[in-house]
């Protein structure tokens, strides 16, 4: 407070700041999931228990539905091409690209919720239903305490309002025009999700260690992330995307105070490498990638696929902003660099997951090679590529939260039956739920008919029309190498022999069945008739600065 | 009145998919619905001849565009139909014996579980040969073609059960492949050359194409020809083809589908008569054809498989005549029609004498049906008198027209010809008369089937016989009705032209010549096996007769000649593929499975490798980028 007054004393003329000018309405997404998640936290405090789960679902969905129905509004009023603008006195920005990975991301978060609501997979307690998440987070595993919990039938339901929390900071991720508001959002997102991780009521030590090492590594981005906001500060005398921009490109006045260091290409350029660190690891992207494989497989499965669907297209809806409003003007000096990592991540991500035994760990892997597709499409640097990406991200968010609901129905005396040796001959026992899984595996691997091929399509040909086709045809081949990995599960799940102590497919409630079913539909729906949201990708594809 | 031509295909295509689309709902009355359907067929058909008729012979073609199928810049395929006196011709024939046949069948499958398929193929059939006929350009054309092909595959294959009707129809499918070849081949050379494969466009400017070309364009189709009419040297699966319930070799392999290749040619004759060096190569099949048909026939014990032969041989002189040019077009497709009648006839009849005789078909096994029955008897008979050319029959005008314009085609090559097509018709004397005696003359010879039941031969019921009554008037008059005042010549000249040849005979000698050597081959047929007892087992025969029984060694030779090389050059592709390719591949799977191997143990499980991964990983792309600007 004090060197604020003195500030203000010292230029003589009072208090100068001016009131922030704040457009609710057009904020009304972020700000409907957030009072959504207060209310969840009101809910936690002062309902009593066991009416608790079915109040927060309630919550949830009503404040990510409603979202939802911000956001078609907004973009009906035109506020995602016409009247795209900059909010909140240029921290935020409302446009195509932020509205329509808002709507993603909402409607994922959706099906998300529904899983995560999933009571009759696990065997009842006590009367009590149950679902994947531990009885009592802050009991030791193992402990006399956890041991009491469980056996009560508690049920953790902060998980709704965290969820909120975290696709609160999600909405705002890709819309965030100022360096410290991305950052805010990055935190924002990340704080909850550290937590979710840690939530698993089985194999409740796994969860924690992904958790902490999820926590210890994103808070190492961060730091990188914030280190680089300062460096690019210091070279172009503000946070503002578009203000950067006109630095860059020399057409904005240096300001006198910062003229030591602005116009230093070095603060530049390092800057801009930290921050893209920062991001690349949200995405998943080799060599940030390290931790996805185990913090996937840890992380109770519900949140590992809204993490996997949710997160990336947040994350990537933020570098996109940040390549294509902040730093447009020095892409001859990017883009080889993110040459080199797409390579990297499409090659590494494809070569790994082939040795993969466990099936979470396959799709952690499977999805690090995804994030290098996506990386194709951001290179091409116009709005096909944009286009692209985002209709790569709708296609992706589904089938992978799809997937990953599939692999909660799976399960043996121990819960979930991720070992791939399990899934030998589930084909011959549950035919309709291999399909499922196998409709998906096909959306992964990209081939036609599926949502994936529509969007690796687009992607690729963004890329070679932008260009670069050498990339095109690494990742063409990378696709190659993934595909061999994926049609072997289907193999393995059609033509092995069942063990004999193999799991059993769980009936699921109409919850994860609407989950799968909405992921099928969207999947297929995607692939054969894709026009119509490939148009409105394309329409949504312009950022404003 | 154009508008009903649609209607002709249309109605045994709606047969088709009803009776494959309706299910078991259908299967009591879909028989019925398939027959009323043909008979509709021929209705439209009549109507639409008398309607032709009315006109004069200027103005009897037309055309009905139906619409526009591949409607692309310089490229223009319709489905539009052509109805000349050519193709009503056809029409009729096809829908007439058609509906016959249908009939037949009813009585015949009465007791086949999968009786309504049956019927839905045939209607299919229907459908498809009426479009080859009615088409008005090539590619049409090649639809139909295609679609007479898949009806005889999946008829011949009907009763799929037996192993030997399943590899039969397997035969004729990919022997009829090399004949399509050849059509789709020949439709591409007219499309470069004439830039269209409209029967108009093509045929008015072909004079303007080389004779290399027209060559080329007619030895192609005479490919196609050869696969669909049997012909030396794509014969081989016409025996086999007799795997089919007989009223599919009536109707498809005697009658309609196999003259499909006579029709084309005789369609093509605007090209054919420009280019001479295909023509020779036509008339040199027939005409080898029609010897090698023969002499197969001879020595056949199976009474289809005899019967299969003289086809082949038949069409031999058609395929023949056809070579000839105007001289023999109209004749060729005169010979056509009346063998369509005595050849589905005399089928029907051996259909009929099979179904007495508990479904043997062996000849060996028959002898003095004639009084058992004698509707089969008296018909058969009528058919047989017809094909050996008895004067005052069907056959005996149509096939000594043939054997004129043989002779008339002039020079040594006339002669050659005419000679050829004599030798044949005592030869058919001589097989056709054998047949004849061995089923319904001398001892019985009798023997039970399989289960032990002795034969008790009876006549066929009416729906059986009233077909083979209706078609033998046809074997006897059609003939002598198509000669009277060259009715048929006149009907076809506006189509096919006509030219008189340079005949070294007079026609009334080539009448006597071919009456006398119709009676030898039928006296020593006569003697061989009507005044000496018939073994019941079949004797070693001489060096020819046991290569006339193995359809003189044809199966043998593409054997050796197409089959062996094929099998090694599909061997060492396969050696190489997986040796050579799939190694490489399993080399490059093998490969980047272990470099998978050895990456796995960078992902440590500790957080401290982790970080400092990270932590490179900046220092590389804050590196590079900074590389990226000095460079």
């Amino acid at each position: 407070m004090i060197p604020v007054h003195a500030l203000a004393a010292a230029n003589g003329s009072g208090p100068s700041i001016p009131a922030p000018h704040i457009e609710y309405g057009q904020l009304s997404p972020m700000l409907v999931v957030f009072g959504a998640a207060l209310l969840g936290v009101l809910v936690e405090a002062f309902l009593p228990r066991r009416l608790r789960a079915t109040a927060q679902l309630g919550v949830s969905l009503l404040g990510l539905g409603g979202a939802f129905a911000a956001v078609v509004v907004l973009a009906a009023q035109g506020h995602g091409t016409t009247r795209a603008g900059l909010l909140a006195m240029g921290a935020v920005a409302i446009d195509g690209p932020a509205l329509f990975l808002q709507g993603v991301i909402l409607l994922t978060a959706v099906l998300a919720v529904l899983t995560y609501a999933e009571g009759r997979l696990e065997p009842r307690i006590n009367g009590h239903r149950v679902d994947a998440f531990a009885a009592q987070a802050a009991a030791v595993p193992g402990g006399e305490q956890e041991r009491d919990a469980t056996r009560e039938g508690l049920r953790t339901t902060e998980i709704y309002p965290l969820t909120l929390f975290a696709v609160g900071g999600m909405l705002l991720f890709p819309a965030a025009n100022d360096l410290l508001t991305m950052f805010v959002a990055l935190e924002v997102l990340s704080l909850p999700l550290y937590l979710m991780c840690a939530l698993a009521r089985r194999r409740r030590l796994i969860s924690q260690e992904a958790a902490v090492k999820y926590f210890l590594l994103g808070a190492f981005a961060s730091a990188f992330f914030l280190f680089g906001t300062a460096l690019v500060y210091g070279y172009a005398g503000s946070l503002q995307l578009g203000e950067i921009a006109d630095v860059v490109s020399g057409v904005s006045q240096v300001t006198p105070a910062l003229a030591v260091t602005t116009q230093n290409d070095a603060l530049l350029l390092i800057g801009l490498a930290m921050l893209a660190v920062g991001l690349l690891f949200k995405v998943g992207a080799v060599p940030f990638h390290s931790w996805t494989p185990d913090v996937y497989q840890g992380a109770p499965t519900p949140v590992t696929g809204f993490m996997a669907a949710a997160t990336k297209t947040a994350a990537f809806g933020a570098l996109l902003r940040l390549f294509y409003v902040a730093f447009p003007g020095i892409r001859w000096d990017w883009r080889p660099v993110m040459w080199g990592v797409a390579i990297l991540t499409m090659v590494v991500g494809a070569v790994l997951a082939i040795t993969q035994q466990d099936v979470k760990r396959l799709l952690a892997y499977s999805s690090v090679a995804h994030a290098g597709f996506i990386l194709t499409g951001l290179i091409a640097t116009d709005r096909r590529g944009v286009a692209a990406v985002l209709f790569y991200l709708l296609a992706y968010s589904f089938v992978t939260l799809g997937a990953f609901a599939v692999v909660t129905l799976v399960r043996d005396s121990k819960g979930e039956a991720t070992h791939l040796s399990n899934w030998a001959g589930l084909g011959r026992r549950s035919p309709l739920l291999a399909a499922v899984f196998a409709l998906f595996l096909l959306a992964f691997a990209g081939i036609p008919l599926t949502s994936g091929f529509t969007g690796k399509f687009a992607v690729f040909q963004a890329a070679a029309e932008g260009g670069a086709t050498p990339l095109v045809i690494v990742g063409v081949l990378s696709s190659a190498v993934a595909a061999f990995f994926y049609i072997r599960v289907i193999v393995l799940m059609f033509f092995s022999d069942p063990q004999p102590s193999g799991p059993a497919v769980a009936v699921p409630s109409p919850l994860t069945a609407t989950a799968i079913g909405v992921g099928v539909l969207v999947t297929l729906g995607l692939g054969l008739l894709p026009q119509y949201f490939l148009d409105l990708a394309s329409k949504a594809a312009l950022f404003t600065r | 009145m154009n508008s009903l031509i649609p209607l002709l295909v249309a109605a045994p295509l709606a047969g088709a998919a009803l009776l494959l689309l309706g299910g078991r709902a259908l299967d009591r009355l879909g028989h019925w619905i398939a027959t009323a359907l043909a008979a509709l067929s021929f209705a439209l058909g009549l109507a639409l001849f008398a309607d032709m008729l009315g006109r004069d012979a200027e103005h009897r073609a037309v055309t009905e565009q139906l619409y526009s199928w591949i409607p692309v810049d310089g490229f223009r395929a319709d489905v539009a139909f052509q109805l000349d006196q050519l193709s009503i011709t056809f029409v009729l024939l096809i829908t007439g014996v058609g509906t016959l046949i249908h009939l037949y069948s009813v009585g015949y499958m009465a007791h086949d579980e999968r009786r309504r398929r049956f019927f839905a193929y045939l209607n299919l059939f229907l459908a498809a040969m009426l479009v080859l006929v009615l088409a008005d350009n090539y590619l049409l054309l090649y639809v139909g073609w295609e679609g007479v092909g898949l009806a005889s595959f999946l008829l011949i294959g009907f009763w799929q059960h037996k192993p030997s009707a399943a590899t039969a129809a397997k035969k004729a499918f990919v022997v009829n492949r090399v004949g399509d070849m050849g059509l789709s081949i020949a439709i591409m050379l007219m499309f470069v050359e004439f830039g269209s494969f409209a029967f108009q466009p093509v045929f008015a400017t072909a004079g303007d194409a080389s004779e290399g070309k027209l060559t080329a364009i007619g030895l192609m189709l005479l490919l196609a020809a050869c696969g669909k009419s049997a012909q030396v040297p794509l014969q081989s699966w016409l025996g086999d083809a007799m795997e089919g319930p007989t009223p599919v070799s009536a109707l498809i392999h005697a009658a309609t589908m196999v003259t499909a290749g006579v029709y084309l040619i005789v369609r093509s004759g605007a090209i054919f008569n420009l280019a001479p060096d295909a023509q020779t190569a036509v008339v040199v099949v027939g005409a080898v054809t029609l010897l090698f048909g023969a002499v197969v026939g001879c020595a056949k014990d199976d009474i289809k498989k005899a019967l299969a032969g003289s086809t082949m041989s038949q069409i031999g002189y058609m395929i023949m005549a056809a070579g000839l040019g105007p001289i023999g077009y109209a004749f060729a497709i005169m010979h056509l029609v009346t063998h369509g009648f005595f050849k589905a006839g005399m089928f029907l009849g051996a259909g009929s004498v099979m179904h007495g005789m508990n479904d043997e078909v062996n000849m060996r096994h028959y002898g003095g049906l004639r009084t058992y029955m004698p509707v089969t008897f008296a018909t058969f008979g009528l058919g047989y008198l017809a094909i050996i050319g008895f004067p005052g029959l069907s056959g005996f005008f149509s096939k000594d027209k043939i054997i004129e314009a043989a002779f008339a085609k002039g020079g040594t090559e006339g002669w050659i010809l005419g000679l050829c097509a004599l030798l044949g018709a005592a030869i058919t004397a001589f097989y056709m008369t054998r047949v004849m005696v061995l089923t319904f003359f001398g001892e019985k010879r009798w023997q039970p089937d399989a289960d032990g039941n002795e034969p008790h031969p009876h006549e066929s019921p009416k729906s059986m016989t009233v077909p083979m009554v209706v078609l033998a008037f046809g074997s006897v008059f059609a003939g002598g009705l198509f000669i009277y005042g060259n009715s048929f010549l006149h009907w076809l000249e506006p189509v096919t032209g006509h030219a008189e040849g340079d005949s070294p005979l007079s026609a009334w000698t080539v009448t006597g010549l071919a009456t006398v050597c119709m009676l030898a081959g039928a006296a020593l047929a006569w003697q061989m096996y009507g005044r000496n007892p018939v073994p019941v087992k079949a004797p070693v025969g001489s060096l020819l007769t046991r290569a006339a029984r193995r359809d003189l060694l044809q199966d043998d030779f593409n054997h050796a000649v197409l089959v062996r090389p094929g099998s090694a050059l599909a061997a060492t592709l396969v050696w190489f593929d997986s040796r050579g390719l799939d190694g490489l591949v399993n080399g490059l799977a093998a490969a980047i499975g272990g470099i998978s191997g050895r990456l796995r143990r960078i992902q440590t499980g500790y957080v401290r490798t982790y970080a400092l991964s990270m932590f490179g990983g900046t220092l590389v792309l804050v590196a590079s980028t900074l590389l990226m600007r000095s460079v």
